[in-house]
């Protein structure tokens, strides 16, 4: 059974030397910083040192109404802050007891989806740019800024957007949106070509990822590896798939699964889940249901701008909502969704009053750094970049 | 989905993969279970909390190999204070169980699960750092989110939200 290392060893010991890497280093994403120790050009052990961006957001939840956690949720994995918000109100839904309409359930699907392509392309330009190849971050921004382009047409901010809301969505797609995106995703498939024709079957980017940082698949399920780094060691697993949420059993897509456990079969798992997104992403075009994009729980979902103007019961309920929150029936649920980095799950615990008892986050990326100390062994100091990059971290994720 | 009022009595959730396999190897170690919104909880005897994760994790049918997440409820004032939360997830089944252990306030400890699932040895690890709870066999405990020298356990409810000024 595989176990990270317990302490290092005292500089000089067997002739190894520590080296620090980070929290300042542009290849750490973020404030991630890493202690090595090496033997020459080889890594010895290594271990990560974390609690740089904590911000102590689960005790600011305790201090909050429900609905005042969801911009909250946004800053933790701020590369997909949509993913954030469906996972806390779905936890939310699920204490309450909430039915959502097809309608926000198909536009949440859409929503994620895209944040799951604008995720993977600041991973795949940063984690290029990691190991040498320059030109993919500029291809990579320009498809991310048309994804951030509609977080602002839906939402009117490119990325702490709080779109989803307790019991729907906080707006209606506007005129025009699906007509967009519609032409962003016929696009979108020869783009990712473009990528692939950069790095796929590039001598330079193959030596770099193929036979790096392997895990095998004992490793991967023992250390807590989840979402691509998980499949790429050969676990089939995807939440979309197998406990479905929001509306996902009504789409058809595929799991890339790789066996090889390096850094290069991560990079194409991600770079086929850009694919298959981008089909559900079609899918949820084509099918889109007509009706509202809020529950009927007028204690819970704020009411329609029009409604509350002209109706004094609407604004009573307005009221309400704004000044004491709603209460929630006690109990507590663990909610797990597939974020771009594996399982992200919200446990919510609920007292019975209108602010959560505690709120806790399981992140994707705390769960995968733990795998990088195993990946790195014996590994050679450029290559613990790779790693870093193949694991595709998040810090806020991490500190939360 | 709307609510139901939640099951907890044990006959009736014998057939869950986890509490079955908790059963056969020991029932004194199983205090109480609920099913509620479609998750089962069960409470662990705390000394038995190690033993009863590997039973789990070795379980024939359905193992339950893949260890989601460790984290804390702390019910100040009342005693017990503490409740450790361990969510596990069966990888060949996709089953999910939580698991529970209450501790006491005066000086929370059980034993760490780190030998049956590695990857604990984060996740304790915070619960250490925010919450006081000592975790025994971990190989490594030290503060993970908060600064080596910081003074309390921040996720506790007797401290405050801003902070000690």
């Amino acid at each position: 059974m595989p176990q990270l290392p317990a302490t290092l060893a005292e500089p000089g010991q067997d002739g190894t030397l520590i080296l620090n890497m980070g929290p300042q280093h542009p290849s750490t994403h973020g404030v991630l910083r890493v202690v090595l120790e090496i033997e020459g050009e080889t890594i010895v052990r290594l271990r990560p040192e974390i609690g740089y961006l904590h911000t102590g957001i689960e005790k600011t939840c305790e201090a909050k109404f429900y609905q005042q956690v969801v911009p909250l949720t946004d800053r933790i994995d701020y590369l997909c802050p949509m993913t954030n918000n469906l996972c806390y109100c779905l936890a939310v839904e699920k204490l309450l007891g909430l039915e959502i309409p097809p309608k926000a359930q198909w536009m949440r699907v859409l929503m994620n989806e895209l944040t799951r392509i604008n995720s993977h392309l600041v991973w795949l330009g940063t984690h290029a740019m990691d190991i040498g190849a320059m030109t993919v971050l500029l291809y990579c921004f320009r498809e991310r800024e048309e994804v951030l382009r509609f977080y602002e047409m839906v939402s009117g901010q490119r990325m702490m957007s709080s779109y989803f809301r307790i019991g729907g969505l906080a707006l209606e797609p506007p005129l025009g949106f699906f007509e967009k995106v519609k032409k962003f995703a016929d696009g979108f498939p020869s783009k990712v070509d473009e990528y692939e024709n950069l790095l796929t079957g590039n001598p330079i980017f193959m030596m770099r990822t193929k036979g790096i940082a392997r895990l095998s698949a004992e490793d991967a399920i023992a250390l807590g590896a989840c979402g691509p780094t998980l499949r790429g060691s050969g676990v089939d697993i995807d939440l979309r798939r197998d406990s479905p949420y929001t509306g996902y059993e009504n789409f058809k897509f595929n799991v890339p699964v790789r066996t090889e456990g390096d850094v290069f079969a991560r990079y194409v798992c991600r770079v086929q889940e850009l694919r298959e997104s981008i089909a559900i992403v079609q899918q949820a075009l084509a099918g889109m249901p007509e009706g509202p994009i809020k529950a009927d729980a007028p204690k819970v979902v704020l009411p329609d701008r029009e409604k509350m103007e002209t109706q004094m019961e609407a604004l009573i309920y307005h009221f309400k909502i704004i000044t004491e929150g709603f209460a929630v029936p006690e109990g507590e649920v663990y909610q797990a969704v597939e974020s771009p980095r594996g399982e992200m799950g919200y446990y919510i615990v609920s007292d019975g009053t209108a602010k959560p008892y505690r709120v806790h986050m399981r992140g994707p990326s705390f769960a995968n750094l733990q795998t990088v100390a195993k990946m790195c062994e014996g590994q050679l100091i450029a290559d613990v970049v790779a790693a870093i990059g193949s694991i595709d971290i998040v810090l806020g994720d991490c500190d939360r | 989905m709307p609510l139901t009022a939640p099951i907890t009595e044990i006959e009736k959730l014998k057939s869950h993969p986890a509490l079955a396999t908790l059963l056969e190897w020991n029932s004194s170690v199983v205090q109480a279970v609920k099913f509620d919104r479609d998750e089962l909880t069960i409470w662990v005897e705390k000394d038995a909390i190690r033993e009863a994760g590997a039973i789990l994790r070795d379980a024939r049918d359905c193992p339950f190999n893949y260890l989601c997440d460790v984290t804390a409820v702390d019910w100040y004032p009342l005693e017990p204070r503490f409740e450790v939360v361990y969510h596990l997830l069966s990888i060949p089944t996709k089953e999910r169980v939580r698991l529970k252990t209450r501790l006491d306030g005066s000086s929370p400890a059980l034993e760490s699960v780190t030998s049956v699932w590695p990857s604990a040895n984060f996740y304790e690890r915070e619960v250490f750092d925010l919450f006081g709870v000592r975790f025994t066999g971990h190989p490594n405990l030290k503060r993970i989110m908060m600064p080596d020298d910081w003074e309390g356990h921040p996720l506790r409810k007797d401290y405050p939200v801003e902070g000690y000024r």
